[in-house]
Protein backbone atom coordinates (compact mmCIF):
# COMPACT_ATOMS: atom_id res chain seq x y z
CA UNK A 1 0.00 0.00 0.00
CA UNK A 2 1.25 3.63 -1.23
CA UNK A 3 1.24 5.92 1.60
CA UNK A 4 1.73 8.85 -1.09
CA UNK A 5 -0.49 9.11 -3.33
CA UNK A 6 -0.17 11.73 -6.32
CA UNK A 7 -2.36 12.41 -9.07
CA UNK A 8 -4.64 14.67 -10.94
CA UNK A 9 -7.55 16.10 -9.44
CA UNK A 10 -11.66 15.66 -10.66
CA UNK A 11 -13.82 18.14 -9.09
CA UNK A 12 -17.66 17.28 -8.18
CA UNK A 13 -20.31 19.27 -6.30
CA UNK A 14 -22.75 18.11 -2.93
CA UNK A 15 -24.73 15.60 -2.85
CA UNK A 16 -23.42 13.22 -5.56
CA UNK A 17 -25.25 10.08 -5.36
CA UNK A 18 -24.83 6.55 -6.23
CA UNK A 19 -26.99 6.02 -9.04
CA UNK A 20 -24.50 8.62 -10.91
CA UNK A 21 -21.30 6.93 -9.92
CA UNK A 22 -23.03 3.86 -10.89
CA UNK A 23 -25.89 3.46 -12.79
CA UNK A 24 -28.99 1.96 -11.56
CA UNK A 25 -29.20 -0.15 -14.95
CA UNK A 26 -25.87 -2.08 -14.45
CA UNK A 27 -26.17 -3.68 -11.20
CA UNK A 28 -28.09 -6.79 -12.01
CA UNK A 29 -26.19 -6.93 -15.55
CA UNK A 30 -22.69 -6.22 -14.73
CA UNK A 31 -21.43 -8.06 -11.80
CA UNK A 32 -17.72 -8.91 -12.11
CA UNK A 33 -15.52 -5.86 -10.57
CA UNK A 34 -13.42 -5.61 -13.54
CA UNK A 35 -16.03 -4.15 -15.57
CA UNK A 36 -17.10 -1.80 -13.54
CA UNK A 37 -14.75 0.85 -13.84
CA UNK A 38 -15.86 1.47 -17.60
CA UNK A 39 -19.32 2.93 -16.16
CA UNK A 40 -17.94 5.04 -13.57
CA UNK A 41 -19.29 8.51 -12.97
CA UNK A 42 -21.59 7.67 -16.33
CA UNK A 43 -24.39 9.90 -15.51
CA UNK A 44 -22.00 12.74 -13.86
CA UNK A 45 -19.32 13.07 -16.30
CA UNK A 46 -18.83 10.87 -19.18
CA UNK A 47 -15.02 11.93 -19.53
CA UNK A 48 -13.75 10.32 -16.31
CA UNK A 49 -14.32 6.60 -17.15
CA UNK A 50 -11.65 6.94 -20.26
CA UNK A 51 -9.39 9.69 -19.16
CA UNK A 52 -8.69 8.76 -15.70
CA UNK A 53 -5.77 7.75 -14.69
CA UNK A 54 -4.62 5.27 -11.66
CA UNK A 55 -3.74 7.35 -8.85
CA UNK A 56 -6.17 10.21 -9.79
CA UNK A 57 -7.86 11.69 -7.46
CA UNK A 58 -12.02 12.47 -6.53
CA UNK A 59 -12.59 15.42 -4.54
CA UNK A 60 -16.75 15.99 -3.57
CA UNK A 61 -18.61 18.15 -1.72
CA UNK A 62 -20.83 17.19 1.03
CA UNK A 63 -22.61 13.78 1.44
CA UNK A 64 -20.44 12.52 -1.49
CA UNK A 65 -22.34 8.99 -2.21
CA UNK A 66 -25.98 9.44 -1.00
CA UNK A 67 -28.58 7.31 -2.00
CA UNK A 68 -28.66 3.48 -2.41
CA UNK A 69 -25.63 1.70 -0.81
CA UNK A 70 -24.52 -0.43 -3.47
CA UNK A 71 -20.90 -1.27 -3.04
CA UNK A 72 -20.70 -1.51 -7.12
CA UNK A 73 -20.16 2.76 -6.64
CA UNK A 74 -17.29 2.18 -4.64
CA UNK A 75 -15.78 -0.95 -6.81
CA UNK A 76 -16.27 0.98 -10.28
CA UNK A 77 -13.76 3.71 -8.31
CA UNK A 78 -11.11 1.27 -6.57
CA UNK A 79 -11.08 -1.27 -9.83
CA UNK A 80 -9.53 1.71 -11.86
CA UNK A 81 -7.34 2.66 -8.84
CA UNK A 82 -8.07 5.72 -7.92
CA UNK A 83 -6.21 6.85 -5.59
CA UNK A 84 -8.49 8.92 -3.24
CA UNK A 85 -11.72 10.41 -2.62
CA UNK A 86 -11.13 13.85 -0.55
CA UNK A 87 -14.95 15.59 0.06
CA UNK A 88 -16.59 17.39 2.72
CA UNK A 89 -18.55 15.06 4.02
CA UNK A 90 -19.05 11.21 3.05
CA UNK A 91 -22.84 9.42 3.03
CA UNK A 92 -22.45 6.65 5.87
CA UNK A 93 -22.42 3.64 4.10
CA UNK A 94 -20.75 4.73 1.43
CA UNK A 95 -17.76 5.75 3.10
CA UNK A 96 -17.78 2.08 5.00
CA UNK A 97 -17.65 0.70 1.68
CA UNK A 98 -14.75 2.82 0.81
CA UNK A 99 -12.40 1.95 3.22
CA UNK A 100 -13.48 -1.35 3.25
CA UNK A 101 -12.48 -1.59 -0.43
CA UNK A 102 -9.03 -0.20 0.80
CA UNK A 103 -10.07 3.15 -1.30
CA UNK A 104 -8.99 6.23 1.23
CA UNK A 105 -12.51 8.51 1.72
CA UNK A 106 -10.46 11.69 3.78
CA UNK A 107 -13.17 14.03 4.99
CA UNK A 108 -11.69 17.53 4.93
CA UNK A 109 -13.49 20.46 3.78
CA UNK A 110 -11.32 23.07 3.79
CA UNK A 111 -9.16 21.30 0.90
CA UNK A 112 -12.05 20.93 -1.25
CA UNK A 113 -13.04 24.64 -0.86
CA UNK A 114 -8.88 25.22 -1.77
CA UNK A 115 -8.57 22.15 -4.87
CA UNK A 116 -8.75 23.87 -8.04
CA UNK A 117 -10.22 21.15 -10.80
CA UNK A 118 -7.45 19.50 -12.68
CA UNK A 119 -4.84 20.49 -10.70
CA UNK A 120 -2.44 17.88 -9.15
CA UNK A 121 -2.43 17.23 -5.50
CA UNK A 122 -0.37 14.89 -3.24
CA UNK A 123 -2.09 13.13 -0.51
CA UNK A 124 -0.07 11.62 2.18
CA UNK A 125 -1.89 9.05 4.20
CA UNK A 126 0.90 8.36 7.07
CA UNK A 127 1.22 12.05 8.04
CA UNK A 128 -2.98 13.02 6.80
CA UNK A 129 -1.61 15.51 4.60
CA UNK A 130 -3.10 16.71 1.87
CA UNK A 131 -0.59 19.07 -0.48
CA UNK A 132 -1.53 21.34 -2.99
CA UNK A 133 -0.98 24.23 -4.76
CA UNK A 134 -3.12 26.17 -2.29
CA UNK A 135 -1.29 25.24 0.67
CA UNK A 136 -1.07 21.69 2.97
CA UNK A 137 -4.60 20.61 4.59
CA UNK A 138 -4.80 17.99 7.33
CA UNK A 139 -7.19 15.42 7.88
CA UNK A 140 -7.35 12.72 10.78
CA UNK A 141 -4.57 10.39 10.18
CA UNK A 142 -6.01 6.90 9.50
CA UNK A 143 -5.67 4.98 12.57
CA UNK A 144 -3.87 1.27 12.30
CA UNK A 145 -7.15 -1.03 12.23
CA UNK A 146 -7.78 0.59 9.35
CA UNK A 147 -4.42 0.76 7.20
CA UNK A 148 -4.49 -3.09 8.29
CA UNK A 149 -7.44 -3.17 6.00
CA UNK A 150 -5.75 -1.11 3.46
CA UNK A 151 -2.47 -3.48 3.34
CA UNK A 152 -4.52 -6.38 3.29
CA UNK A 153 -6.60 -5.25 -0.48
CA UNK A 154 -9.98 -4.65 1.61
CA UNK A 155 -11.69 -6.21 4.48
CA UNK A 156 -13.02 -9.82 2.75
CA UNK A 157 -8.86 -10.26 2.17
CA UNK A 158 -8.14 -8.69 5.35
CA UNK A 159 -10.75 -10.96 7.11
CA UNK A 160 -9.37 -13.84 5.27
CA UNK A 161 -5.62 -13.79 6.40
CA UNK A 162 -6.88 -13.19 9.85
CA UNK A 163 -8.35 -16.20 9.94
CA UNK A 164 -5.50 -18.01 8.42
CA UNK A 165 -3.14 -16.49 11.03
CA UNK A 166 -5.60 -17.76 13.90
CA UNK A 167 -5.69 -21.30 12.51
CA UNK A 168 -1.34 -22.00 12.69
CA UNK B 1 -13.99 15.01 30.22
CA UNK B 2 -17.92 14.76 29.16
CA UNK B 3 -18.83 13.17 26.53
CA UNK B 4 -22.05 12.61 24.51
CA UNK B 5 -23.77 8.75 24.49
CA UNK B 6 -22.08 7.44 21.22
CA UNK B 7 -18.69 9.10 22.46
CA UNK B 8 -18.82 7.48 25.83
CA UNK B 9 -20.51 3.67 25.03
CA UNK B 10 -17.95 3.50 22.15
CA UNK B 11 -14.88 4.46 24.62
CA UNK B 12 -16.19 1.62 26.95
CA UNK B 13 -16.97 -1.11 24.24
CA UNK B 14 -13.26 -0.29 23.45
CA UNK B 15 -11.47 -0.03 27.00
CA UNK B 16 -10.86 3.64 26.66
CA UNK B 17 -11.24 6.80 28.60
CA UNK B 18 -12.56 8.73 25.76
CA UNK B 19 -13.10 8.98 22.41
CA UNK B 20 -13.65 12.24 19.87
CA UNK B 21 -15.49 12.19 17.05
CA UNK B 22 -14.23 10.76 13.87
CA UNK B 23 -11.92 8.67 15.43
CA UNK B 24 -11.89 4.76 14.74
CA UNK B 25 -12.50 1.88 17.16
CA UNK B 26 -12.38 -1.37 17.13
CA UNK B 27 -15.74 -3.01 18.75
CA UNK B 28 -16.88 -6.51 19.82
CA UNK B 29 -20.90 -6.08 19.38
CA UNK B 30 -23.18 -7.33 21.99
CA UNK B 31 -25.55 -8.22 19.75
CA UNK B 32 -25.09 -9.16 15.72
CA UNK B 33 -28.50 -9.01 14.12
CA UNK B 34 -29.05 -10.45 10.81
CA UNK B 35 -32.26 -11.33 9.23
CA UNK B 36 -33.16 -13.33 5.32
CA UNK B 37 -29.95 -11.87 4.61
CA UNK B 38 -27.99 -14.45 7.07
CA UNK B 39 -28.01 -16.76 3.73
CA UNK B 40 -26.07 -14.50 1.76
CA UNK B 41 -23.95 -13.35 4.46
CA UNK B 42 -23.34 -17.09 5.49
CA UNK B 43 -21.79 -17.46 1.39
CA UNK B 44 -19.09 -14.50 2.58
CA UNK B 45 -18.54 -16.07 5.82
CA UNK B 46 -17.27 -19.21 3.98
CA UNK B 47 -15.95 -16.99 0.99
CA UNK B 48 -13.50 -15.19 3.66
CA UNK B 49 -12.42 -19.11 5.18
CA UNK B 50 -14.71 -19.00 8.15
CA UNK B 51 -16.07 -22.58 9.61
CA UNK B 52 -16.78 -21.72 13.31
CA UNK B 53 -18.99 -18.28 14.21
CA UNK B 54 -16.61 -16.32 16.76
CA UNK B 55 -19.46 -16.28 19.59
CA UNK B 56 -22.69 -18.25 18.42
CA UNK B 57 -23.93 -16.37 21.39
CA UNK B 58 -23.79 -13.07 20.19
CA UNK B 59 -26.16 -13.71 17.18
CA UNK B 60 -29.75 -12.76 16.64
CA UNK B 61 -31.41 -14.36 13.70
CA UNK B 62 -34.78 -13.65 12.13
CA UNK B 63 -36.58 -14.91 9.32
CA UNK B 64 -38.97 -11.44 9.04
CA UNK B 65 -38.38 -10.24 5.62
CA UNK B 66 -40.24 -12.89 3.48
CA UNK B 67 -41.85 -15.05 5.80
CA UNK B 68 -43.85 -17.47 5.21
CA UNK B 69 -41.98 -17.98 1.96
CA UNK B 70 -43.96 -15.93 -0.72
CA UNK B 71 -41.57 -17.92 -3.45
CA UNK B 72 -39.56 -21.66 -3.44
CA UNK B 73 -36.72 -19.63 -3.88
CA UNK B 74 -37.29 -17.46 -0.83
CA UNK B 75 -38.02 -21.07 0.94
CA UNK B 76 -34.39 -22.35 0.04
CA UNK B 77 -32.72 -19.37 1.51
CA UNK B 78 -34.91 -20.04 4.45
CA UNK B 79 -33.44 -24.05 4.44
CA UNK B 80 -30.21 -22.41 4.41
CA UNK B 81 -30.49 -19.99 7.24
CA UNK B 82 -31.87 -22.71 9.18
CA UNK B 83 -29.34 -25.55 8.53
CA UNK B 84 -26.43 -22.32 9.24
CA UNK B 85 -28.39 -21.94 12.90
CA UNK B 86 -28.03 -25.48 13.37
CA UNK B 87 -24.70 -25.86 12.37
CA UNK B 88 -23.33 -23.06 14.36
CA UNK B 89 -25.31 -23.59 17.64
CA UNK B 90 -26.98 -20.28 17.87
CA UNK B 91 -29.69 -20.60 19.79
CA UNK B 92 -31.27 -16.98 19.73
CA UNK B 93 -32.93 -17.83 16.20
CA UNK B 94 -36.72 -16.91 15.22
CA UNK B 95 -38.00 -18.18 12.75
CA UNK B 96 -41.03 -17.11 10.45
CA UNK B 97 -44.31 -16.46 12.72
CA UNK B 98 -42.28 -14.73 15.11
CA UNK B 99 -42.12 -11.33 14.14
CA UNK B 100 -39.77 -8.13 12.50
CA UNK B 101 -36.22 -8.36 13.94
CA UNK B 102 -36.12 -5.12 15.75
CA UNK B 103 -39.66 -5.49 17.56
CA UNK B 104 -38.10 -9.31 18.42
CA UNK B 105 -34.83 -8.20 19.70
CA UNK B 106 -36.78 -5.60 22.25
CA UNK B 107 -39.30 -8.40 23.40
CA UNK B 108 -37.02 -10.90 23.77
CA UNK B 109 -34.80 -8.87 26.36
CA UNK B 110 -31.77 -8.86 23.78
CA UNK B 111 -31.38 -5.15 23.00
CA UNK B 112 -30.35 -3.79 26.40
CA UNK B 113 -29.35 -0.40 28.05
CA UNK B 114 -25.34 0.76 27.49
CA UNK B 115 -24.85 -2.62 24.67
CA UNK B 116 -24.17 -2.63 21.40
CA UNK B 117 -26.37 -4.06 18.47
CA UNK B 118 -24.70 -4.37 14.91
CA UNK B 119 -27.39 -4.65 12.10
CA UNK B 120 -27.72 -6.08 8.89
CA UNK B 121 -30.61 -4.01 8.26
CA UNK B 122 -30.80 0.17 8.07
CA UNK B 123 -33.13 0.54 10.73
CA UNK B 124 -31.13 -1.06 13.03
CA UNK B 125 -30.99 2.25 15.11
CA UNK B 126 -34.01 0.93 16.20
CA UNK B 127 -32.46 -0.79 19.52
CA UNK B 128 -31.47 3.19 20.41
CA UNK B 129 -35.27 2.80 22.32
CA UNK B 130 -33.87 0.81 25.20
CA UNK B 131 -30.67 3.08 25.37
CA UNK B 132 -28.30 0.80 23.02
CA UNK B 133 -25.93 1.55 20.39
CA UNK B 134 -27.78 0.01 17.60
CA UNK B 135 -26.24 0.61 14.24
CA UNK B 136 -26.49 -1.11 10.41
CA UNK B 137 -23.94 -2.53 8.71
CA UNK B 138 -22.80 -3.94 5.26
CA UNK B 139 -22.89 -8.17 4.42
CA UNK B 140 -19.18 -8.17 4.12
CA UNK B 141 -18.70 -6.50 7.10
CA UNK B 142 -21.32 -8.67 9.01
CA UNK B 143 -19.36 -11.91 7.81
CA UNK B 144 -16.64 -10.38 8.93
CA UNK B 145 -17.67 -10.14 12.58
CA UNK B 146 -19.27 -13.62 12.78
CA UNK B 147 -15.07 -14.71 11.65
CA UNK B 148 -12.92 -12.49 14.23
CA UNK B 149 -15.88 -10.59 16.38
CA UNK B 150 -15.45 -7.43 15.66
CA UNK B 151 -15.61 -4.59 13.51
CA UNK B 152 -13.93 -0.61 13.04
CA UNK B 153 -16.35 1.81 13.90
CA UNK B 154 -16.04 5.68 13.38
CA UNK B 155 -17.09 7.55 16.48
CA UNK B 156 -19.88 10.13 15.44
CA UNK B 157 -20.41 13.38 15.76
CA UNK B 158 -23.45 14.00 18.06
CA UNK B 159 -26.96 15.58 17.83
CA UNK B 160 -29.29 16.49 20.81
CA UNK B 161 -32.79 17.14 19.88
CA UNK B 162 -34.97 18.23 23.12
CA UNK B 163 -38.57 18.14 23.02
CA UNK B 164 -40.17 20.07 26.04
CA UNK B 165 -44.21 19.84 27.42
CA UNK B 166 -46.79 17.52 26.02
CA UNK B 167 -48.04 16.39 22.88
CA UNK B 168 -51.43 17.27 21.98
CA UNK B 169 -54.07 14.32 21.95
CA UNK B 170 -53.70 12.42 18.55
CA UNK B 171 -50.20 13.23 18.24
CA UNK B 172 -47.36 11.14 18.19
CA UNK B 173 -43.93 10.08 17.76
CA UNK B 174 -44.60 9.44 14.05
CA UNK B 175 -45.34 12.68 13.94
CA UNK B 176 -42.76 14.20 15.78
CA UNK B 177 -40.39 11.98 13.69
CA UNK B 178 -41.66 13.08 10.19
CA UNK B 179 -41.55 16.55 11.49
CA UNK B 180 -37.96 16.50 12.31
CA UNK B 181 -36.78 14.91 9.31
CA UNK B 182 -39.47 17.26 6.94
CA UNK B 183 -37.18 20.30 8.98
CA UNK B 184 -33.72 18.41 8.52
CA UNK B 185 -33.94 17.05 5.59
CA UNK B 186 -32.61 13.12 4.41
CA UNK B 187 -28.94 14.13 5.20
CA UNK B 188 -29.77 15.94 8.33
CA UNK B 189 -28.09 13.62 10.82
CA UNK B 190 -25.20 12.11 8.40
CA UNK B 191 -23.61 9.89 9.87
CA UNK B 192 -24.48 10.99 13.57
CA UNK B 193 -25.55 9.87 16.76
CA UNK B 194 -28.93 11.46 17.62
CA UNK B 195 -30.24 12.01 21.25
CA UNK B 196 -33.34 12.55 22.42
CA UNK B 197 -34.61 14.31 25.31
CA UNK B 198 -37.09 16.36 27.49
CA UNK B 199 -40.01 15.89 29.25
CA UNK B 200 -42.46 14.88 25.64
CA UNK B 201 -39.75 12.26 25.15
CA UNK B 202 -39.62 10.66 29.03
CA UNK B 203 -43.79 11.04 28.83
CA UNK B 204 -43.99 8.59 25.64
CA UNK B 205 -44.81 4.79 25.84
CA UNK B 206 -42.28 2.61 24.98
CA UNK B 207 -44.10 2.00 21.87
CA UNK B 208 -44.02 5.64 20.91
CA UNK B 209 -40.32 6.52 21.74
CA UNK B 210 -39.27 3.42 19.69
CA UNK B 211 -40.55 5.36 16.13
CA UNK B 212 -38.28 7.55 17.11
CA UNK B 213 -34.90 6.08 16.58
CA UNK B 214 -36.34 3.60 14.17
CA UNK B 215 -37.21 6.47 11.76
CA UNK B 216 -33.37 8.35 12.35
CA UNK B 217 -32.25 6.10 9.68
CA UNK B 218 -34.20 7.97 7.25
CA UNK B 219 -32.25 11.25 8.66
CA UNK B 220 -29.07 9.46 7.33
CA UNK B 221 -28.12 8.21 11.26
CA UNK B 222 -25.77 6.19 12.77
CA UNK B 223 -27.64 5.78 15.69
CA UNK B 224 -30.04 7.07 17.95
CA UNK B 225 -30.65 7.11 21.40
CA UNK B 226 -33.65 7.34 24.01
CA UNK B 227 -32.34 7.59 27.73
CA UNK B 228 -33.17 4.36 29.78
CA UNK B 229 -35.31 5.67 32.68
CA UNK B 230 -37.92 3.74 34.82
CA UNK B 231 -40.06 2.93 32.15
CA UNK B 232 -37.00 0.88 30.29
CA UNK B 233 -36.18 -0.47 33.85
CA UNK B 234 -40.07 -1.86 34.88
CA UNK B 235 -39.62 -3.46 31.23
CA UNK B 236 -36.80 -5.11 31.12
CA UNK B 237 -37.28 -6.46 34.67
CA UNK B 238 -37.58 -9.87 33.99
CA UNK B 239 -36.75 -9.77 30.48
CA UNK B 240 -33.11 -8.94 30.11
CA UNK B 241 -31.51 -11.66 29.06
CA UNK B 242 -27.70 -10.56 30.29
CA UNK B 243 -27.09 -8.24 33.79
CA UNK B 244 -26.19 -4.45 31.96
CA UNK B 245 -25.31 -1.29 32.65
CA UNK B 246 -26.38 1.77 31.87
CA UNK B 247 -24.40 4.58 29.74
CA UNK B 248 -25.78 7.98 29.94
CA UNK B 249 -24.10 11.04 28.22
CA UNK B 250 -22.87 14.19 30.01
CA UNK B 251 -25.20 17.22 31.29
CA UNK B 252 -22.34 19.09 29.98
CA UNK B 253 -21.20 17.20 27.15
CA UNK B 254 -20.83 18.93 23.35
CA UNK B 255 -23.34 18.42 20.57
CA UNK B 256 -22.29 19.54 17.17
CA UNK B 257 -25.66 20.22 16.51
CA UNK B 258 -28.77 21.02 18.85
CA UNK B 259 -32.35 20.97 18.25
CA UNK B 260 -35.44 22.10 20.58
CA UNK B 261 -38.60 21.32 19.85
CA UNK B 262 -42.50 22.28 21.43
CA UNK B 263 -43.92 19.33 21.60
CA UNK B 264 -48.03 21.33 21.76
CA UNK B 265 -46.63 22.44 17.92
CA UNK B 266 -46.51 19.48 16.41
CA UNK B 267 -49.61 18.37 14.86
CA UNK B 268 -49.83 15.11 12.17
CA UNK B 269 -48.07 15.39 9.53
CA UNK B 270 -48.24 12.83 6.65
CA UNK B 271 -45.14 11.94 4.25
CA UNK B 272 -46.06 12.31 0.55
CA UNK B 273 -44.86 10.15 -2.11
CA UNK B 274 -41.15 9.48 -3.07
CA UNK B 275 -39.23 10.79 0.02
CA UNK B 276 -39.60 11.01 3.48
CA UNK B 277 -38.38 14.64 3.72
CA UNK B 278 -41.45 15.35 1.83
CA UNK B 279 -43.72 15.93 4.64
CA UNK B 280 -46.92 17.87 4.93
CA UNK B 281 -49.10 18.97 7.49
CA UNK B 282 -52.55 16.13 7.28
CA UNK B 283 -54.73 18.94 6.60
CA UNK B 284 -53.46 19.91 3.97
CA UNK B 285 -53.34 16.16 2.13
CA UNK B 286 -56.89 15.48 3.34
CA UNK B 287 -58.70 14.24 0.67
CA UNK B 288 -56.49 12.59 -1.33
CA UNK B 289 -57.92 9.02 -2.71
CA UNK B 290 -56.08 5.61 -1.17
CA UNK B 291 -56.80 2.32 -2.48
CA UNK B 292 -54.58 0.58 0.38
CA UNK B 293 -54.05 1.36 3.54
CA UNK B 294 -51.43 -0.93 5.63
CA UNK B 295 -50.79 -1.03 9.47
CA UNK B 296 -47.75 -2.61 10.66
CA UNK B 297 -43.91 -2.56 10.26
CA UNK B 298 -41.14 -2.28 13.18
CA UNK B 299 -41.85 1.44 12.84
CA UNK B 300 -45.42 1.53 13.87
CA UNK B 301 -46.74 -2.14 14.17
CA UNK B 302 -47.03 -2.40 18.24
CA UNK B 303 -49.62 -3.33 20.57
CA UNK B 304 -50.20 0.79 21.07
CA UNK B 305 -50.12 1.54 17.31
CA UNK B 306 -53.00 -1.26 17.18
CA UNK B 307 -55.11 -0.40 19.95
CA UNK B 308 -54.95 3.61 18.53
CA UNK B 309 -56.48 1.69 15.12
CA UNK B 310 -58.69 -0.30 16.89
CA UNK B 311 -60.27 3.04 18.35
CA UNK B 312 -61.25 4.59 15.26
CA UNK B 313 -62.24 1.23 13.53
CA UNK B 314 -64.28 0.24 16.36
CA UNK B 315 -67.98 -0.30 14.83
CA UNK B 316 -67.11 1.19 11.43
CA UNK B 317 -66.04 -0.67 8.54
CA UNK B 318 -63.23 -0.12 5.53
CA UNK B 319 -64.17 1.90 2.93
CA UNK B 320 -65.18 0.06 -0.20
CA UNK B 321 -63.22 0.34 -2.81
CA UNK B 322 -60.58 0.69 -0.01
CA UNK B 323 -58.30 -2.23 1.59
CA UNK B 324 -56.85 -2.38 5.23
CA UNK B 325 -54.14 -5.06 5.45
CA UNK B 326 -53.00 -5.54 9.25
CA UNK B 327 -49.86 -7.06 9.78
CA UNK B 328 -48.51 -6.97 14.08
CA UNK B 329 -44.95 -6.34 14.06
CA UNK B 330 -44.69 -10.01 16.40
CA UNK B 331 -46.74 -12.69 17.64
CA UNK B 332 -46.41 -11.45 20.94
CA UNK B 333 -47.95 -8.30 19.77
CA UNK B 334 -50.82 -10.00 18.00
CA UNK B 335 -51.41 -12.03 20.62
CA UNK B 336 -52.25 -9.33 23.07
CA UNK B 337 -54.23 -7.96 20.78
CA UNK B 338 -56.11 -10.78 20.51
CA UNK B 339 -56.65 -10.72 24.17
CA UNK B 340 -57.66 -6.73 24.11
CA UNK B 341 -60.21 -7.59 21.13
CA UNK B 342 -58.36 -5.01 18.65
CA UNK B 343 -58.15 -8.34 16.23
CA UNK B 344 -61.87 -8.91 16.50
CA UNK B 345 -62.76 -5.09 15.72
CA UNK B 346 -60.28 -5.51 12.86
CA UNK B 347 -62.00 -8.37 11.25
CA UNK B 348 -65.27 -7.07 11.84
CA UNK B 349 -64.48 -3.69 10.06
CA UNK B 350 -63.19 -5.79 7.09
CA UNK B 351 -59.67 -5.69 6.99
CA UNK B 352 -57.21 -8.43 6.47
CA UNK B 353 -54.58 -9.88 8.82
CA UNK B 354 -51.21 -11.38 7.76
CA UNK B 355 -48.92 -13.54 9.86
CA UNK B 356 -45.53 -11.54 11.91
CA UNK B 357 -42.88 -10.01 9.77
CA UNK B 358 -42.56 -7.09 6.98
CA UNK B 359 -45.08 -7.92 4.90
CA UNK B 360 -45.38 -5.33 2.01
CA UNK B 361 -43.50 -2.80 3.57
CA UNK B 362 -40.37 -3.55 1.15
CA UNK B 363 -42.70 -4.95 -1.52
CA UNK B 364 -42.19 -8.97 -1.03
CA UNK B 365 -45.59 -10.24 -0.58
CA UNK B 366 -48.82 -10.29 1.43
CA UNK B 367 -50.19 -6.72 -0.08
CA UNK B 368 -48.63 -5.19 -3.06
CA UNK B 369 -50.37 -2.18 -4.58
CA UNK B 370 -51.40 -2.75 -7.99
CA UNK B 371 -49.92 -0.12 -10.71
CA UNK B 372 -51.27 3.48 -10.28
CA UNK B 373 -52.57 2.99 -7.23
CA UNK B 374 -52.10 4.79 -3.58
CA UNK B 375 -50.94 3.38 -0.83
CA UNK B 376 -51.37 4.64 3.01
CA UNK B 377 -49.15 2.97 5.34
CA UNK B 378 -47.69 3.54 8.98
CA UNK B 379 -44.08 2.08 7.68
CA UNK B 380 -40.68 4.57 7.60
CA UNK B 381 -40.16 4.84 3.68
CA UNK B 382 -41.98 5.71 0.96
CA UNK B 383 -39.70 5.87 -1.77
CA UNK B 384 -40.88 4.53 -5.14
CA UNK B 385 -41.50 1.39 -6.18
CA UNK B 386 -40.82 0.74 -2.24
CA UNK B 387 -43.80 -1.70 -1.52
CA UNK B 388 -42.73 -3.63 -4.82
CA UNK B 389 -44.75 -1.75 -7.51
CA UNK B 390 -43.00 1.37 -9.26
CA UNK B 391 -46.06 2.59 -10.43
CA UNK B 392 -47.83 3.63 -7.98
CA UNK B 393 -47.97 5.82 -4.89
CA UNK B 394 -47.12 5.70 -1.23
CA UNK B 395 -48.10 8.16 1.81
CA UNK B 396 -46.56 8.02 5.20
CA UNK B 397 -48.91 8.30 8.53
CA UNK B 398 -49.33 7.39 12.60
CA UNK B 399 -52.00 4.46 13.03
CA UNK B 400 -55.04 6.47 14.00
CA UNK B 401 -54.31 8.60 10.65
CA UNK B 402 -54.12 5.09 8.51
CA UNK B 403 -56.97 3.75 9.88
CA UNK B 404 -59.62 6.80 9.51
CA UNK B 405 -58.37 6.55 6.16
CA UNK B 406 -58.95 3.26 5.87
CA UNK B 407 -62.61 4.31 7.01
CA UNK B 408 -62.91 7.32 4.76
CA UNK B 409 -61.05 6.03 1.42
CA UNK B 410 -59.26 9.41 1.60
CA UNK B 411 -56.99 10.56 3.54
CA UNK B 412 -58.62 11.69 6.94
CA UNK B 413 -58.07 13.45 10.18
CA UNK B 414 -59.53 10.70 12.74
CA UNK B 415 -61.42 13.52 14.08
CA UNK B 416 -63.17 13.68 10.96
CA UNK B 417 -64.93 10.69 10.72
S1 LIG C 1 -40.77 -3.76 8.65
FE1 LIG C 1 -39.93 -2.74 6.84
S2 LIG C 1 -38.45 -1.27 7.61
FE2 LIG C 1 -38.89 -2.71 9.28
S3 LIG C 1 -37.28 -4.28 9.13
FE3 LIG C 1 -39.05 -4.99 7.92
S4 LIG C 1 -38.67 -4.29 5.82
FE4 LIG C 1 -37.29 -3.13 7.18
Amino acid sequence: MNNIIKGRVWKYGDNVNTDVIFPGKYTYTVSDPKEMPQYALEDLDPKFANEMQPGDIIIGGTNWGCGSSREQAVVCLSQANLGAIVAKSFARIYYRNCLNNALPALPCPKAVDAIQNGETIEVDLAAGEIRCAAGTFNFPPLPDAVMDIFEAGGLIEYTRAKLEKERV
Amino acid sequence: MPQTFAEKILAKKAGLSHTVPGQIVDITPDVALSHDNTAPIYGIFKEMGGQRVFDPKMHAVFIDHAAPAPTTKHAENHRIIRDFVREQGIENFFDVGRGICHQVLVEEGLALPGEVVLGSDSHSPHAGVMGAFGAGIGRSEMASIWAVGSLWLRVPESMKIAVNGQFNPGVTAKDLALKVIDDLGADGALYMSVEWHGEAIRSLDLSQRATLPNMMAEMGAKNSFIPPDQVTLDYLAGRAKRPFELVLPDEDAAYAQSYTYEAAAIEPMVARPHTVDNVMPLSEVAGTRVQQAFLGTCTNGRLEDLAAAAAVLKGRKVSPGTRLLIIPASSQVYLDALRAGYIETFLEAGAAIESPGCGPCMGNHMGVPAVGEVSISTANRNFRGRMGTKESEIYLASPAVVAATAVAGVITHPKDI
